[in-house]
């Protein structure tokens, strides 16, 4: 399987762009809040805390690093179940994020949707979605009403490798290309769909050859490294903010952990998620920053630090918070005040 | 000759004694060859029977349920799993729009001899998505059976009886009852599809429930047993076509019914059931039917919720109470 992940591997950047200091200081701080979130999520599910569905993102945080830098506050995003990290780079706030897993009445969704469904009209987080491919209609369906209103934003839709293969996919590529909507595509290549690899379920291993058969703008990106996927991201929307319709790019990654927490992913090999882990996003800007002195150590350990205090106190609110009492389950399943359920 | 086996060994001894047997049978669905099964079901049986006839697929459900619709009108007897129900909503088309109709359209031309199967209904804190059960919308349609397994007995006979029957067949499971453990006989045996049964007997109400709220059932029948109130206990087992007969004969001993449905009250089981009930039992009730059901709403993700959602033993003894005039 190692040689069949490597395969699909893209080329490093070789782009000499220069990233300042305080874009190098945003990703590698976001990335280090979404990584020390999950970390100690994984260990609230532990203690039963946190239940139900949960998946991780952990080895897959340069994207959502390089969306905060390419992307604006005002375009879209919508997604699947593995959202944590993607919501939080969103600036949905921990508090919130740590509570919503909890159940608790002050999460993001009130305690309704837990791990797989956050959702934040403000920042313009359209979900959490759990049924696989899905949210690839609704995204371009988010991009047609842009279009639509005559705004300059673009619906940023994501969704793994295992999703390419749903046949909405194909169907949302052919319209939001015939009808030219301002949506940029991202598959989030981890190489797996649960238990099965990419190889297993296609003749087409390369994901981003997809979008050829549309004549779609296509392109693999190397997601292990914010800077690639900022450049990506960057090239892609200019294109699509011009007008000439959708984008899609392949992002390469690697989710370290099983497809979930109850997942014990056997059918990979250590040296293979060794060979990710030794590119990790967060260890690997961390780095950059010390050996180019983008940053004084003593700037990384501030952030180090003030990180852990952020986790601690999300962890905290999200500990003291109120559960939901259960009698308020008919809420928010009509707008209309008095619809008569049946009791 | 028995043995205990859980509710996950017995539904794969079935397909297995069936793939044994006749070489058109083949499972497919997500995961259930090289992961042996999401959840564990079909462990083994890429092993015995090759990657020819236990065959992992992409994440396409419209697209597998149809190749087993149009491989089922060639000749084969697929069996398709769901990793749940909930995803088999993208496969609607193929099962209602042509498993169902195949036979009609082509004035018996051609049979959709197959079996959709996989877990329903909500299985903890899994949120609105995840938490659907599918027994009333698949047995509104005409052209489907559907049956609805609560333990390893009735999961054996009756998935034997669906490999083996012409026409096609929706078998819903349950993740939170997959390792539950009951008796099943060594030799082979099939049930009969239609028959519910009566799983404990008793005087004074009939409790009528399938799948996993059969242990909230029989729980409220125990805690009720302990205050003198003898509960009837029948599992439908089978949904579609419904076994009124066993459910009215029980009526009319006991007089008083309570149905145990997980399916959302709006034209769900329930309904069916007290529909049929009044028409063949009027007179034979001495109270109205009372059904538990899940509520009327979503499921959201907080412990709360799924509490104040689902039916529970003391939801059911009040309902028991309530019918038998007891304070
Ligand atoms: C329609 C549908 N089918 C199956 C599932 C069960 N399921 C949940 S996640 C998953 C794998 C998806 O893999 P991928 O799209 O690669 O995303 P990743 O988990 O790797 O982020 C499956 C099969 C589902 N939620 N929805
Ligand atoms: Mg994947």
């Amino acid at each position: 399987m190692t040689q069949l992940a490597n395969k699909s591997k893209v080329k490093k950047s070789t782009s000499k762009k220069k990233f300042d200091k305080e874009t190098y200081l945003k990703w590698y701080e976001m990335m280090l809040r979404i990584r020390r979130f999950e970390e100690r999520t994984l260990m609230a599910y532990g203690q039963q805390q946190v239940r139900g569905f949960c998946h991780v993102y952990i080895g897959q945080e340069a994207i959502a690093a390089g969306l905060i830098s390419a992307i604006r506050p005002e375009d879209a995003i919508v997604t699947a179940y593995r959202q944590h990290g993607l919501a939080i780079s969103r600036g949905i706030g921990t508090k919130e994020c740590m509570a919503e897993l909890y159940g608790k009445k002050t999460g993001v969704v009130k305690g309704k949707g837990g791990s797989m469904h956050f959702f934040s009209k403000e920042k313009r987080f359209f979900g959490g979605n759990g049924i696989v491919g899905a949210q690839i209609p609704i995204g371009t369906g988010i991009a047609f009403a842009e279009k639509y209103k005559g705004t300059d934003n673009l619906c940023v839709t994501m969704f793994g490798d295992g999703a390419a293969r749903q046949g909405a996919l194909y169907e949302s590529f052919n319209m939001a290309m015939t009808w030219k909507l301002p949506v940029l595509y991202i598959c989030e290549n981890n190489h797996y769909a649960m238990g099965t690899s990419v190889e297993r379920t296609s003749n087409v291993h390369d994901l981003y050859k997809i979008g050829h058969a549309f004549e779609m703008p296509s392109e693999a990106v190397d997601g292990m490294s914010p800077e690639s996927v900022h450049n990506a991201l960057e090239k892609a929307a200019a294109h699509i903010r011009s007008g000439k319709g959708p984008y899609y790019l392949e992002i390469k990654t690697y989710r370290y952990k099983g497809h979930s927490v109850s997942d014990p992913a056997k059918y990979r090999t250590k040296e293979e998620v060794k060979e990710y882990k030794d590119q990790d996003p967060v260890k690997m800007t961390e780095a950059k920053i010390l050996k180019d002195k983008i940053a004084t150590p003593e700037e990384i350990a501030t952030i180090k630090a003030a990180i852990k205090k952020e986790i601690e106190e999300a962890v905290k609110f999200a500990e003291e918070s109120p559960l939901p009492s259960g009698d308020d389950i008919y809420e928010d399943n009509y707008l209309q005040k008095d619809y008569p359920f049946l009791t | 000759m028995s043995r205990k086996i859980a509710l996950r060994d017995a539904i794969r001894e079935a397909m297995t004694e069936e793939m044994r047997r006749d070489e058109n049978v083949f499972l497919m669905g997500e995961e259930v060859a090289e992961y042996n099964g999401a959840y564990k079901v079909s462990k083994g049986m890429l092993d015995e029977f090759g990657p020819q006839r236990v065959i992992d697929t992409p994440i396409s459900e419209l697209g597998f349920a149809g190749i087993g619709v149009g491989a089922a009108m060639n000749g084969l007897k697929p069996i398709i799993e769901f990793m749940t129900w909930n995803f088999a909503v993208l496969a609607f088309d193929q099962i209602v729009n042509n498993a169902a109709k195949t036979l009609s359209q082509s004035a018996g031309e051609f049979s959709c001899p197959i079996v959709f199967r996989g877990p329903s209904g909500s299985a903890g804190q899994l949120a609105q998505q995840h938490s659907q059960t599918f027994e009333a919308w698949i047995a509104n349609c005409p052209g489907l059976k559907v049956i609805s397994v609560s333990d390893p007995y009735g999961a054996k006979g009756l998935m034997k009886a669906a490999i083996r029957d012409p026409d096609p067949i929706c078998i819903m499971e349950s993740e939170v009852c997959y390792g539950d453990m009951g008796e099943v006989p060594e030799e082979e045996y099939l049930l009969k599809i239609g028959e519910a049964a009566v799983m404990r007997e008793g005087t004074d109400v009939t409790i009528v429930s399938f799948n996993k709220m059969m242990k909230v059932a029989f729980a409220a029948a125990t805690e009720l047993a302990k205050e003198g109130i003898q509960a009837e206990v029948i599992d439908l087992r089978t949904i579609r076509p419904l076994d009124h007969e066993t459910i009215v004969k029980s009526v009319k001993k006991t007089n008083r019914l309570v149905i145990v449905d997980e399916s959302w009250p709006f034209a769900g089981v329930s309904s069916e059931i007290t529909y049929v009930v009044q028409k063949y039992a009027f007179d034979h009730l001495d109270a109205p039917i009372i059904r538990v059901n899940a509520a009327d709403t979503s499921l959201p993700y907080s412990a709360p919720y799924v509490d104040a959602y689902l039916p529970n033993a003391k939801k059911v003894i009040d309902a028991v109470k309530q019918v038998t005039y007891v304070k």
